[in-house]
């Protein structure tokens, strides 16, 4: 107890967002570092603890999809906050603009002229081959072409102190909510820093939300719902929370029912129109009569009132065809021959099983990549060999010649370290970032981000349902 | 308003107004436990019976104690209809609805479950007194009440969410009298006595009507307090004043203001005409307790009417299925 104090904290090998060394802090965190010092420990303690009874008492909770029905966790949320300076960030947000617009203008390349593959800029198999390529999309044009309304990026920093690309999220990224709570309990946390530090604010999303969303229709008022799979789901406090606080119907499946290629929801009063809809159920789910036959989720006719322009989906179904983790590779070349312009923010180095001479290259340095599954999501079906048993590598290793298309692989980054309070002690834990981009007839890149931390000591999986946490991003003025 | 939206409204607010009253129950029966022999059986079994699960404690406990009842009714997940239980369903329909309510209700829902999820853990059934946890709970759910009624715009849902709570409040309150006739059952030569005057205390008191009742009254008779909370039109948990505001919510929704547009009106339309027009000496001539019974099968008549004309999917798509009674 005492006194907080930064002497023994480690900064170690890696990229420290807080300290360039042990002894000198960056100067985006000189006046947090100040304000924590002049905080005792047991003050520090309570701020987390109320943080913690904060979040229960407002429901945020997630269910694992693992584990039994019912069983609720809470998404962590470390108080101290990752501090970016608005340099970065600006330098960030132009990079997360340019690729969204490449990323948009490949996938409607593919459903429409295909001239990319014509080209051979990218191979025609390795695109049509991926799981999230709809051919029911093909010659679809969704208003403004744009395909992905909503995504969120996820990038990383390394021990070089760049910031790299990790994946994109083109379908239904979710976190946004917690980047809108963990501000919203942050506030109350340390008022007296938000004044001084000059935090820019990420509290109009969901306006940016609404407005982007009533921007896709000329009906005026539109009736906007936001679609989810239903309270199982373990985004489901995300879908209430962005269907309250923009003023929309938060509905399921089975409360619409299709007529005449229009959509309607089922209301006390009978059948009234919806216009936009925010789906947050996955593409395979939405239509039983065009996708998977046997969803319960979806609503039957769905996709034809679609493709006939009675109702807008948002994000487009088939807009996972371009984060489909094989694609990721060749997303810089994507950029240049869309936008003859070279990659702001750079990719990892990926090798991709399917070609031959990275393949090759996989196999033999299983034990120094990390591999991924090319339709894997949320952590899950990954190797990490550097940390990985020798039994695991050898599965790994028959995974990936036995299917080359399912995989990826990269050199294992060391992402950055935030200082995080753990059991009375400060140390450093690895954090990525993942911020959120509206795009409708604008782009816009809110300044704030989901900071995820792998709170594990050691551990680089940041995703929440493998023991991962969440702080606060706060992007400074300056 | 969507369907489902209602139909979670409804249940949300029935399954709170159904944990406090269980909450309720338990305190009148400690009381009056309190105030009469020691026989467990004679006090407990009772409170099981009116509940409507008898069967099922049967099926899962051999003996009658107070300990194992008040586990049963307040903390039993086997029984769908216990404290626990009905939080816990409360707080489902509450989160499948939750852009419908306001951040301040939710959190206070959350705030009972918790609550709730605690005593359980730490075992409250056990404590020599529950009256003070179930009373914490009680004054909760008040709360929650409270809130829904001052932060929630008086929209479809608030009124689909207040007919939940009314109609349940009716049928509870009509159980709280039948308490006594299953007493009576056991103990008839005790009527008169100042026993069955403490008893008939204890039960105005758990319905937190013994005050109003003094007022109107002054003194303990059995038919003025059957008068008074099967048919008193301004004492807000009798039976006849929970189908009166029920029916004006109801009203509200259709926009109907006389005779019935659906099947919901005319069932409970019916049900509050036989009251207003009921007379204690008729009901007592009859049989109070038959006539509790009957007043039961109407309440469940109606709550399914209400399921046929608002809740009920008629569009093509799978069928909503309705939430147990």
């Amino acid at each position: 107890m005492g006194k907080i104090s930064f002497k023994e904290y480690e900064v170690k090998d890696f990229y420290d967002e807080m300290f360039e060394d042990s002894d000198s802090v960056r100067p985006s965190y000189t006046l947090f570092k100040k304000y924590l010092e002049n905080t005792g420990w047991k003050k520090l303690n309570f701020l987390q603890h109320s943080t913690d009874r904060a979040q229960l008492s407002l429901g945020m909770t997630f269910n694992v999809y693992s584990d039994n029905q019912g069983v609720e966790r809470i998404l962590h949320l470390d108080i101290i906050p990752r501090i970016i300076s608005g340099k970065n960030w600006d330098y960030l947000t132009n990079g997360l603009k340019q690729r969204i617009v490449a990323l948009n203008l490949f996938i409607n390349d593919i459903y429409n002229e295909q001239r990319v593959l014509k080209d051979k800029i990218i191979p025609k198999e390795l695109v049509l081959s991926s799981a999230c390529y709809l051919k029911q999309c093909v010659g679809l044009k969704p208003p403004e072409n744009v395909w992905s309304h909503i995504s969120g990026t996820d990038l990383i920093r390394g021990n070089d102190g760049n910031f790299y690309v990790l994946e994109d999220n083109l379908r239904c990224p979710s976190g946004v909510s917690y980047m809108l709570e963990n501000r919203e309990i942050l506030k109350r946390t340390f008022p007296e820093m938000f004044e001084q530090l000059k935090v820019r604010p990420v509290h109009d999303y969901s306006h940016y939300l609404r407005d982007m969303l009533e921007s896709l229709t000329n009906v005026d008022p539109a009736s906007i719902v936001v679609l989810t799979p239903g309270i199982f789901n373990s985004a489901y406090f995300e879908h209430a929370y962005l269907a309250q606080q923009m003023g929309a119907e938060l509905v399921e499946g089975r409360d619409l029912v299709v007529r005449n290629d229009y959509v309607y929801k089922i209301t006390t009063k009978g059948l009234q129109k919806v216009d936009v809809i925010y789906r947050r159920v996955d593409d395979a789910f939405i239509d039983p009569l065009v996708f998977n036959e046997k969803s319960l989720l979806g609503t039957p006719g769905l996709f034809e009132a679609y493709l006939k322009g009675n109702v807008v989906l948002v994000n487009a179904p088939g807009a996972g065809v371009a984060d489909d983790k094989a694609v990721y590779a060749y997303i810089p070349r994507l950029i240049k021959y869309y936008l003859g312009e070279e990659a702001i923010i750079p990719n990892i180095k990926t090798y991709i099983c399917s070609e031959e001479q990275d393949y090759k290259y996989v196999i033999e340095n299983l034990e120094n990549l990390v591999v991924k599954q090319t339709d894997g999501s949320g952590g899950y079906g990954m190797l990490i060999g550097p940390h990985a048993t020798q039994a695991e590598i050898k599965e790994f290793r028959t995974k990936v010649k036995n299917s080359p298309r399912n995989y990826i692989a990269q050199p294992m980054i060391n992402l950055s370290r935030v200082p995080t309070l753990c059991e009375n002690e400060i140390e450093g834990r690895h954090v990525d970032l993942r911020p959120y981009i509206l795009f409708g007839k604008e782009i816009k890149v809110i300044p704030g981000a989901l900071t995820r931390v792998a709170l594990k000591k050691g551990s680089l999986v940041v995703n929440s349902s493998q023991g991962g946490g969440s702080k606060d991003t706060w992007v400074l003025d300056n | 308003m969507l369907s489902r939206i209602a139909d979670s409204m409804y249940w949300m607010n029935r399954y709170v107004e159904r944990a406090e009253n269980y909450a309720r129950f338990m305190d009148v029966n400690f009381n009056l436990s309190l105030e009469s022999a020691p026989d467990s059986i004679q006090q407990w079994k009772p409170l099981v019976i009116i509940t409507g699960d008898w069967p099922l404690y049967q099926s899962s406990y051999e003996t009658v104690e107070k300990e194992k009842v008040i586990y049963f009714l307040g903390f039993d997940l086997q029984n769908p209809n216990s404290v626990y239980s009905s939080i816990i369903k409360a707080r489902e329909n509450a989160r499948a609805i939750r852009p419908e309510l306001t951040k301040e209700v939710w959190e206070q829902i959350n705030h009972i479950y918790f609550l709730m999820k605690e005593g359980f853990e730490k075992k409250r059934w056990k404590n020599k007194d529950p009256r003070i946890f179930f009373n914490t709970i009680k004054e909760g759910c008040q709360l929650l009440f409270g809130i829904f009624t001052t932060t929630i715009s008086r929209n479809d849902g608030w009124h689909f969410g207040r007919i939940g709570q009314l109609v349940e409040r009716a049928d509870k309150t009509s159980r709280v009298l039948d308490v006594k006739y299953h007493i009576l059952l056991s103990t008839p030569k005790d009527v008169g006595t100042p026993l069955d005057l403490a008893q008939w205390a204890a039960l105005l008191k758990s319905v937190s009507a013994y005050d109003m009742y003094r007022k109107k009254y002054g003194k303990l008779t059995t038919l003025n307090i059957c008068e008074f909370l099967i048919l008193d039109k301004i004492f807000p948990r009798s039976v006849n004043f929970c189908l009166i505001q029920a029916g004006k919510s109801l009203n509200t929704i259709t926009g109907y203001h006389a005779g019935f547009s659906n099947n919901a009106e005319k069932q409970l339309g019916k049900l509050k005409a036989q009251l207003e027009f009921a007379d204690i000496h008729d009901i007592f001539s009859g049989g109070l307790h038959e006539y509790i019974d009957e007043l039961q099968k109407k309440l469940n008549t109606i709550s399914m009417a209400i399921y046929e004309s608002f809740f009920a999917n008629k569009y093509a798509t799978p069928n909503l299925k309705t939430q147990n009674l």
